[in-house]
């Protein structure tokens, strides 16, 4: 067995020592009617040649982005991975470590946090960072937890143009927490600011997104001021190749920044495993979930990086830590620096530009009726087709091109909205492709 | 730097770890050397608001170190006069002096005949044997 | 080491994007950035230099021996990385409609097959993102289960080990349940009596590793079941220690009701650092119904989504799981086959090896066999020579190991807690045990060789008293000047030109 170094010698020498005859004798604790004698009922070993065709063999009957031209989005995109991203996942002292309790043992890995800290900061305007969160979705879960303990209020407030999943995520972890959840609805694609206002009164939070899941841009720094008001955290959830052309929620009134890193330096993989980030102003730092990575000295004086601020997770205040969270996505985090490191302001920026040039023509060359024409968009547009947009994608699909996501599945009267998304992959080409498609079948 | 053993005659000891400086009315409490010496050198004190009532046997706050948390018991009742912000700004304060400049609380009792539930310094000193 | 921000030069940059001669879009201007991130700007060169020599001062179990307790840091097959990385998994998006994902539904649902088939319980879910989080959703589901049955509101609290790792009590808060402990015997088993006192009409449930943080299988687990369910109650199953009983003894023949797997610990998803894991969930079947959403079903030849879950408990992540995590999984398990008990066999035999080798020298405050781990104490060597656990295990750096757990469980006093995984050969088990009696000594002869360890690393000891209290958490910009500086009025020069 390739994993296993023991051969029949070892084995002799180590029962030996230990002082029983057999295998089978390390196992006499385990009382007689809990014991597995079958044989688990598990397919045969797979050599490694054989183990690699059955899996080819599974993944070729996936239609992923490299075989069909899409333009699927909805919280997930098909951005741009560079190559430096892959060689530094690849590095095996990365890759195999884990928590870094030890930290002589483990500055690499403390030093990179540090700096993938930084650098959400530096993206969200915020004061600290936490080294990762499950996803998008369990982060605003999160951060919800912090603010019902920092308000001591038990009602947060969604908009409904935040990310459908993130709202049911919340909603099932508020059961636990005690907390009340109300959504505000859209007008006109963006979050209604009256009944948000109105919403917002004894609220602990409010979370938004931007740009939101139509991919129209909010009037954040209203909604923000409106949270204030009600003495709510107003929470923006955001997407990270944004931030270079779009403002920071630190510099417009946000208590906490989150969002889903898979834009930054994270294939698409079927949903995973990708990393949520999660930023808040220096004054809720005690609150925060997950583990933060300190600077300090070593007894020569020599810079180094320990966890730090460690009496809130589990490990130490147990019932009552700030989350049981443990095990985390450090390594989609470090991707996530390497990957905005490859980036630079420049590149952010440029990226953010490209995305809404794109978007822009798409809008342009697609010529369709837009379901939120007053909107300003980022990287996505929900435009309406003829029918069921479900229809228009099965069609479509079948010239090779997935157009994008049906709206109508999360929200009501919109079933013949089809919500697009440009990255920095697709062309003015790959656009003009889209709409002779749309045309041929009909749409 | 952390002081030397020591628990002071004339203060009461509550079996949670804490002591009082009684005069008249009022009350000064902390923690006492057993306990900072077993959390550490102390890196924060989560403390509560002047004006809010405490009561005897209830937690009223946590000191941290590093590696552990422990929950502040009141050795006695009453309203909080002043917050220690001296130990607010600088934890370590309490390890170096528990007793003196490593005070926590200063209360005014509700009822001053409390502390003669607690623990005199002997009967402190025993409890610490047992345990 | 310098900070990527510190080697930071204004006008560098490593990306190459595509431009296309196509109009520009302003943002509308209240939402507009004002001032660019601060992000670190470098060619590539440096960019790789600086993250392969930050991996130069990390230790991996590529590196070598790396015997954390109840974390089974076995050797990660170089295999699955290649698998993980094939388009059709690393370029699929998770809303792909089923008919473009069959490869993709079809992997998962032969893993919660195998899962079912280890654990010996009923229906899996696989999106919990750790194990962490495979506890709460495992309360969740309990929740779930007595509101059903008009007793939720009668079952109000959730038993725990006092030997339990911390997640557990921070689950069972965030479930928004109340937490009752109960003890450890002599014997390392739970202790009966304890227990029974304990259990009545408001338990919901007990959670329980087993064999225990200490290493040792409990004796009396059919008893415990026992208990519980004549109270009506249910069993969580936390498997962080499943790597002792896989295919020998399997959760659900013990008696519990929920299981949570780690797939990073006895699957061999890489630790990646700290992350990421896997926490997949297996079930009795009167728990099914209230699985998170959506379930993956088989119709035949075909594999689906079921989002017609009209009593699940929701979503507790996004889409249906870390999907990269499975395909490690998956193919490791396809790997052994049905000889997965010879992992389990290994591991057990390596820790009650490396036990043999020790328990002259350490004290063994429990005298049993092990499973596939077991906790020792360095008391004497307190005692004796005023060295603790924690110089022994910086001590251990300077030898070329990683350190096992210290001070956990927290019912052993100064404990070092071993689990060297199967993947170990005898020769690094050796190496390892002759290390720890030579630190032994070194404490009775020498005790300032473990008190100034480790001398051998980038770092000597680092203050984390200074961390807590000052509390810098993010590169200090303002502190540097000159590169702030720099960077300020060139940006101000790019912002006229760019928009």
């Amino acid at each position: 067995m390739s994993q296993l170094s023991l051969t029949d010698s070892d084995r002799e020498q180590m029962l030996e020592a230990i002082g029983v005859s057999s295998v089978e004798e390390l196992f006499r604790d385990i009382p007689e009617a809990v014991r597995f004698d079958g044989r688990l009922r598990l397919e045969p070993a797979l050599s490694e040649p054989e183990l690699v065709r059955h899996l080819e063999e599974l993944a070729a009957r996936n239609v992923d982005t490299t075989k069909e031209l899409s333009f699927l989005g909805a919280g997930i995109y098909d951005h741009y991975v560079p190559a430096v991203v892959d060689a530094v996942l690849q590095r095996g002292e990365f890759l195999t470590a884990y928590t870094p309790y030890q930290p002589e043992l483990s500055q690499g890995v403390l030093q990179a946090i540090f700096e993938y800290q930084t650098a959400i900061c530096e993206l969200t305007g915020m004061d600290v960072s936490n080294a990762s969160g499950y996803d998008g979705t369990t982060v605003a879960a999160d951060a919800c937890y912090v603010a019902k303990h920092v308000t001591g209020r038990s009602k947060v407030v969604l908009a409904e143009t935040l990310h459908p999943q993130v709202r049911q995520v919340v909603k099932t972890y508020a059961v636990g927490f005690g907390l009340e959840v109300v959504e505000v609805p859209h007008d006109g694609g963006t979050t209604n600011l009256d009944l948000l206002t109105a919403a917002s009164k004894d609220a602990a939070a409010l979370i938004f997104q931007q740009p939101n899941f139509f991919g129209c841009l909010e009037p954040a720094p209203a909604l923000a001021a409106a949270a204030n008001e009600a003495g709510a955290l107003p929470i923006a959830h955001v997407d990270p190749v944004s931030l270079g052309v779009l403002e920071a929620p630190g510099n417009y009134g946000c208590a906490m920044a989150i969002g889903e890193g898979q834009s930054a330096g994270n294939y698409q993989s079927y949903a995973g495993p990708h990393y949520g980030f999660l930023a808040s102003k220096a004054e809720h730092t005690r609150r925060l979930p997950g583990r933060i990575i300190g600077e300090t000295t070593d007894v020569n004086g020599e810079r180094g990086y320990v966890l730090t601020l460690q009496t809130r997770e589990q490990h130490i205040r147990r019932e009552k830590a700030t989350s049981n969270i443990t095990t985390n996505q450090t390594l989609l985090a470090l991707a996530g620096l390497v990957h905005l490191t490859w980036l630079g302001p420049q590149g952010l920026r440029e990226l953010g530009e490209t995305c809404m040039a794109l978007s822009a023509y798409a809008k342009q060359r697609l010529g369709r009726e837009l379901a939120f024409p007053r909107r300003a968009t980022f990287k996505e547009l929900a435009i309406r087709v003829p029918g069921n947009a479900r229809d228009v994608i099965t069609a479509a699909r079948e010239y090779g091109v997935h157009p994008g996501y049906a709206l109508g599945r999360d929200y009501g009267g919109m079933d013949d909205v089809l919500l697009v998304a440009l990255t920095e992959k697709r062309t003015p080409a790959d656009i003009d492709r889209l709409a002779e498609v749309l045309h041929e079948v009909g749409a | 730097m952390a002081a030397a053993e020591s628990y002071p005659d004339e203060l009461k000891y509550h079996p949670e770890h804490d002591w009082a400086r009684i005069e008249g009315d009022e009350a000064t409490v902390g923690i006492t050397w057993f306990a900072q010496d077993a959390l550490g050198e102390l890196v924060h004190f989560e403390a509560p608001e002047p004006g809010v009532t405490v009561t005897k046997d209830s937690v009223y706050g946590e000191v941290e170190s590093v590696k552990a948390v422990s929950d502040v018991v009141a050795p006695v009742s009453g309203e909080i006069l002043e917050v220690n912000q001296a130990v607010v700004d600088a934890p370590e304060t309490v390890n170096a002096d528990p007793y003196g400049e490593g005070w926590l609380l200063r209360i005014r009792l509700s009822d001053p005949a409390e502390p003669d539930a607690l623990l005199d310094v002997e009967a402190y000193k025993q409890l610490l044997q047992d345990l | 080491m310098e900070l990527i921000f510190e080697k930071s030069r204004f006008g560098r940059r490593a990306s190459t994007l595509p431009r296309y001669e196509l109009p520009s879009v302003e943002v509308p201007e209240e939402l507009r950035r004002a001032e660019p991130p601060r992000l670190p700007e470098l060619a590539e060169p440096e960019v790789v230099r600086h993250f392969t020599e930050l991996s130069t001062r990390n230790f991996g179990v590529d590196t070598g021996f790396y015997p954390l307790g109840s974390c089974t840091m076995k050797h990660n097959p170089r295999v699955n990385e290649r698998l993980a990385m094939l388009p059709g998994f690393k370029d699929l998006h998770p809303y792909q409609e089923e008919d473009g994902a069959q490869g993709a539904l079809e992997l998962m649902w032969r893993l919660q097959e195998i899962l079912q088939e280890v654990s010996g319980l009923h229906a899996c879910s696989l999106q919990p993102a750790a194990g962490s989080q495979g506890e709460l959703t495992g309360l969740m589901l309990m929740r779930a289960y007595f509101a059903d049955r008009g007793e939720g509101e009668q079952r109000d609290t959730i038993i725990t080990a006092d030997t339990a790792h911390g997640t557990n009590p921070a689950s069972v808060t965030m479930a928004g349940y109340k937490l009752a402990k109960v003890e450890t015997d002599a014997r390392g088993n739970l202790d009966l009596d304890d227990l029974r006192a304990k259990v009545n009409e408001r338990t919901a449930g007990l959670m329980l590793t087993n064999p225990s943080t200490l290493g040792l299988f409990d004796e009396s687990i059919s008893e415990v079941a026992r208990i519980f369910h004549d109270a009506g109650s249910l069993l969580y199953y936390d498997g962080a220690n499943l790597n002792a009983v896989c295919g020998i003894s399997r959760p659900g023949d013990m008696g519990f009701d929920i299981v949570h797997i780690n797939l990073h610990k006895t699957f061999s998803q890489p630790h990646g650092g700290g992350g990421p894991g896997g926490g997949p969930i297996v079930v009795r079947d009167k728990l099914e119904p209230f699985l998170p959403v959506p379930a993956i079903v088989r119709d035949g030849e075909r594999f689906r989504l079921d989002h017609d879950r009209p009593k699940s408990i929701g979503k507790v992540r996004g889409f249906t799981g870390p999907f990269g995590v499975f395909v490690r999984s998956y193919a490791y398990i396809r790997m052994y086959g049905p000889a997965l008990r010879e992992m389990s066999e290994a591991a057990v035999l390596n820790a009650n090896y490396l036990l043999a080798r020790l328990r002259d020298t350490y004290e063994l405050p429990y005298d049993r066999l092990c499973m596939h781990e077991f906790v020792v104490s360095a008391r004497k060597l307190k005692r004796e020579h005023g060295v603790t656990a924690l110089d022994v295990a910086k001590r251990l750096m300077d030898y070329g190991f990683h350190p096992p757990t210290i001070y956990f469980p927290l019912v052993v006093p100064e404990a070092l807690m071993i689990e060297p995984t199967e993947t170990e050969p005898k020769e690094r088990l050796d190496a390892f045990a002759d290390a720890m009696v030579a630190i032994a000594r070194e404490a009775a002869e020498h005790p300032e060789l473990l008190r100034e360890a480790p001398v051998s690393r980038p770092v000597r000891r680092l203050d984390e008293v200074k961390a807590a209290k000052r509390a810098i958490v993010k590169y200090g910009f303002e502190e540097h000047p000159d590169l702030s500086g720099e960077v300020g009025e060139a940006r101000q020069l790019e912002a006229q030109k760019g928009a």
